[in-house]
């Protein structure tokens, strides 16, 4: 294990007794009594299961028996993600009260290895948002400038990630949801290979986009938790599982590998960002990368394609909340039809409501060819570019996001402006493609800046490498921690 | 007046027979406490999946076989968007453009052939129960798999449209992918109905009668439709393209919704599930585990076994019954015997359908086999036969245990002379009648050979010697 894994580190503090996990548990949940006030990272915050696994992992040590690398490390779920006896709301009106009555996959793998659940964080509504903003419980603040947005949507993740309010977390990623917060709060942040990790009680988004992956401080701690939690599961048909496990891949040699530049990612990319960047192609360099000029045109439809498409299935996704089963329910109406049209009404946010009525409207027979087969269509041939693409070079290394995190309410001004930032994020998810964001320095405002490596289908173990690599080389200049959450 | 023509198409519900759902592990029983054969995936709890069921699309390729439809090998499920509160994930999971089956057809006893445009699967829904002003929901049959069988519009009469049904229900019962009961909706049907004048070849506009669940009441709606759009058409006025329900209470049908507010059903490829594909192989299993074709079996029946039509439409109402008698009739002289043991005696005592279906009965094929084979051999007659099946079928033993030695033996022409000649000095008086030319009192002294020989004897045997000894 290399020096920067934070879950290696907690580890061993158990293992060796230094510390136990009541202890650990105790701290970290202290640090989020503390410091969540000013982050509104957590939404729920779950002492009493926390302290009770806490206990588990404590009697086995005490009783000399071994334990798992993350059995006992303090962690967080996005709340999208289900929990079985917690409430899981998606930061929506709509689902508060809503309490699941299973696990989600990834959830109960990680629960049967006895990770510590503190709490569940913030989120945009329904993980949609570039901000944190959406959020029906207000946003969640980077902990690197609390007048600064965490990053959307798994805010919330980032937030008490970046904050030691967790020593990981998992998120979702539809559009870059994991990577662009990750890349905001100066972390990392994994968006697998579609398929490669189960779905299996992710409250939907866009179910063809939707994917769950680690949020954490290092690359091995992403490797670490990416294993874990990536298997075949029966209970998602679009579950593969991943391929080869990525933690014992780290640390191979990169002389050789082939990084690709494509030049329309750098399209609009805020200067300060682009030359760090630059920065991180020298370490590449100094480490015995080789680059590759590369061109993909198909990279200017990529935005539309995906709000047209993720927004359609959103607005069949979203149909089920309709206040007659669970969750919010309007307390005033005459019948069924204004029941469900109050319950709608009053319970979800403008920028679900705004997703809702763009993804209805290009399903609608009249508008089904104009829109959504031509984007299906165009999604297509986007993945046909990568392939193409991917026959050039190993990795793709672009921007996270063309600037650093914005600060509170911009994304409110202008929605549309907004979606721009997502720009760099998106066609990974259209084409199902792995991406990891790794912070690479600063912007001029003193903003971590995040970098981007894209490889194709379950190449996971490469990737991780390569960001391994230039992590362990770069980690000094571009990694800042914050005064923030639990030190050890 | 001008003389109307019908043109019918019916769109057809199945609910198959698997043992559990179509996305999900609950059982597909039918009724049970409301809501307690549901799971969070078929009730669509936030975050669950569906998972297709082998079986469920195994069964639809069987339905599509026995139909004569060509097999999709790439099909795909898509979501059909609609809100209501027996559908608990706002969409239906369905086959919109690319369903499992298509191009088939029903042939009819008049030779015309009802083409099938599809056949495709689906989920079904849950129930409203209305109950004291108040509206609850019953989840349990959510989620069970349906096959939605379309015909093309070629039914030209409601006799037409009762048969081709009769005859779905009689083949998907037949495959065993479906009870098809009615009466607990495992079979429904839409009907698509307009007229036009006889020999025209352009369709007229149509309606849609909803969720027919009775043979009774499909008849007699559409009887009523057809004659309101006749009244229509004769008195000047137009048809309107709309939805319709049938009340059984005034015996009409009534608007539900207009073309105006039509449903924009807003379908796209279900994200949650991968594509169907029917492989090769997959298609060759599925065809050797295929019963013969119900059409060529009946042929069969008929000719080979000369079974009167009647009687081979009876037994190949289900597929049990067609098997039990195939087994029964294996090297037996006249099949008939066979087919009329199991229309009589057997169907006396399999009171339901579903009796019928299951087709439990206490006396094996090979039993009934042995004790018809007898009566071929000549050691019994069919009074014999008879009574001893009744006997078979109360305590389920085979014939052995009724028939004695003696009964089985037979009987010698000396023995059958002596018997004749000993009932013909026991009736004297029926002997001088004979004489006297009333021939019908020779049947009396046959009937008193008969008795003594419980049956044994051969009649018209005994009639040739009572008439020798009798004119004498």
């Amino acid at each position: 294990m290399g020096k920067y894994g934070k879950i290696a580190q907690l580890h061993s503090l158990m293992a060796e007794k230094k510390i136990s996990c009541t202890e650990l548990t105790k701290q970290y949940l202290d640090a989020i009594e503390r410091d969540n006030a000013s982050l509104n990272a957590y939404v729920k915050i779950t002492p009493e299961a926390a302290l009770e696994t806490a206990a588990r992992v404590d009697a086995k040590i005490a009783a000399g028996e071994s334990i798992g690398l993350l059995e006992g490390i303090p962690m967080t779920l996005k709340d999208n993600i289900s929990t079985k006896d917690i409430e899981t709301t998606c930061c929506s009106k709509i689902l508060k009260g809503y309490v699941p009555i299973y696990d989600a996959t990834v959830w109960s793998l990680l629960k049967k290895q006895n990770a510590v659940l503190l709490g569940k964080t913030n989120m945009d509504e329904f993980a949609m948002g570039s901000s944190c903003e959406t959020s029906c419980f207000g946003g969640a603040k980077n902990p690197h400038d609390t007048t600064r947005v965490a990053g959307g949507s798994s805010g919330g993740v980032a937030s008490a990630v970046g904050a030691n309010l967790a020593a990981f977390g998992l998120g979702s990623d539809t559009g870059g949801s994991i990577r662009q917060p990750a890349s905001f709060c100066g972390i990392v942040g994994l968006k697998p290979t579609y398929g490669a990790v189960s779905r299996y009680g992710l409250i939907a988004y866009a179910s063809s986009f939707d994917q769950i992956g680690p949020i954490t401080l290092s690359v091995e701690d992403a490797a670490l938790v990416y294993d874990a939690i990536s298997a075949q599961d029966p209970m998602d048909s679009t579950s593969s599982g991943q391929k080869e496990p990525t933690v014992s891949s780290l640390g191979k040699d990169i002389r050789g590998k082939k990084i690709g530049i494509v030049k329309e990612y750098f399209e609009g990319v805020r200067p300060d960002v682009e030359k760090a960047l630059q920065n991180a192609v020298e370490v590449f360099r100094s480490l015995g990368a080789e680059f590759v000029e590369l061109s993909m045109p198909s990279i200017h439809y990529c935005l539309p394609v995906y709000y047209i498409l993720a927004c359609a299935e959103a607005s069949s996704n979203l149909g089920r909340y309709d206040g007659i089963r669970y969750g919010y329910q309007t307390e005033h109406y005459t019948d069924r039809n204004d029941m469900v049209c109050k319950t709608r009404s009053e319970g979800f946010g403008k920028e679900v409501k705004r997703r809702i009525l763009l993804g209805t409207y290009v399903l609608s027979a009249g508008y089904y060819d104009a829109y959504y087969k031509k984007a299906q269509n165009l999604r297509g041939a986007i993945v046909k570019a990568f392939d193409l693409t991917f026959e050039k070079c190993d990795v793709i290394l672009a921007p996270t996001v063309p600037m650093t995190a914005f600060p509170e309410h911009y994304a409110a001004k202008d929605p549309v402006e907004t979606y721009q930032t997502d720009i760099c994020t998106v066609p990974a998810n259209i084409a199902g493609l792995p991406g990891i964001s790794v912070p690479c320095g600063f912007g001029d405002d003193g903003m971590p800046v995040g970098m981007q490596l894209l490889g194709p289908k379950f190449s996971e173990a490469t990737l991780l490498n390569v960001a391994a690599q230039y992590e362990q080389a770069a980690r000094e200049t571009v990694f800042r921690p914050v005064e923030m959450g639990v030190s050890l | 007046m001008k003389n109307w023509e019908l043109v019918c198409g019916l769109e057809t519900h199945v609910e198959l027979a698997t043992k559990t759902k179509i996305f999900c592990s609950c059982t597909t029983e039918f009724g049970g406490e409301p809501n307690t054969h549901c799971c969070p995936i078929c009730i669509g709890l936030p975050g669950t999946l569906p998972k297709l069921n082998k079986a469920v699309v195994e069964y639809a390729v069987m339905a599509g076989l026995a139909t004569h439809c060509e097999i999709n090998p790439d099909a795909k499920m898509d979501r059909k968007n609609y809100v209501y509160p027996d559908l608990p994930k706002a969409y239906q999971i369905s086959e919109y453009d690319q369903p499992l089956c298509r191009n088939g057809y029903v042939e009819l006893s008049n030779g015309r052939k009802i083409r099938l445009a599809r056949i495709h699967i689906e989920e079904d829904a849950g129930k409203l129960v209305h109950e004291r002003g108040n509206t609850l929901v019953d989840y349990n049959r959510g989620g069970v798999p349906l096959i939605e069988i379309v015909s093309e519009p070629d039914i030209r009469s409601i006799d037409e449209a009762v048969e081709y049904l009769e005859k779905l229900q009689t083949i998907m019962r037949y495959i065993g992918v479906s009870d098809c009961k009615m009466q607990e909706g495992s079979l429904r049907c839409d009907v698509n109905i307009s007229v036009r004048p006889a020999g025209s070849d352009k369709f007229g506009t149509r309606t849609e009668i909803k969720n027919m669940n009775s043979f009774s009441h499909m008849i007699k709606a559409m009887e009523y439709e057809m004659e309101r759009q006749i009244d229509l058409l004769e008195s000047g006025e137009e048809v309107v393209q709309e939805t319709r329900r049938y009340d059984e209470s005034t015996g009409c049908t009534e608007e539900m919704r207009g073309k105006e507010d039509a449903n924009d059903y807003r379908y796209f490829r279900e994200p949650d599930l991968v594509a169907i594909r029917v492989t090769p192989e997959m298609l060759e299993e599925i065809k050797a585990r295929m019963p013969e074709d119900l059409q060529v079996r009946y042929n069969r029946f008929v000719k080979d076994y000369g079974l009167p039509e009647a009687d081979a439409k009876l037994i190949l109402e289900h597929r049990r019954i067609a098997d039990y008698f195939e087994k029964a009739a294996a090297g037996i002289k006249n099949p008939r015997t066979v087919a009329n043991c199991i229309t009589g005696p057997i169907f006396a005592r399999l009171a339901t359908e579903a009796e019928k279906a299951d087709f439990n009965v206490p006396v094996s094929a090979e039993n009934l086999n042995a004790l018809v084979k007898l009566l071929d051999e000549g050691k019994i007659r069919m009074n014999l036969l008879k009574s001893t099946l009744e006997k078979m079928l109360d305590t389920g033993k085979p014939a052995s245990e009724f028939l004695s030695e003696k009964d089985l033996a037979g009987i010698s022409p000396d023995e059958l002379r002596k018997i004749c000649e000993q009932a013909a000095a026991d009736n004297p008086n029926a002997v001088k009648d004979y004489r006297a030319g009333k021939e019908k009192a020779l049947k009396a002294v046959l009937g008193a050979v008969m008795k003594a020989t419980r049956g044994r004897a051969n009649p018209q045997e005994a009639e040739k010697i009572l008439a020798e000894i009798m004119s004498n």
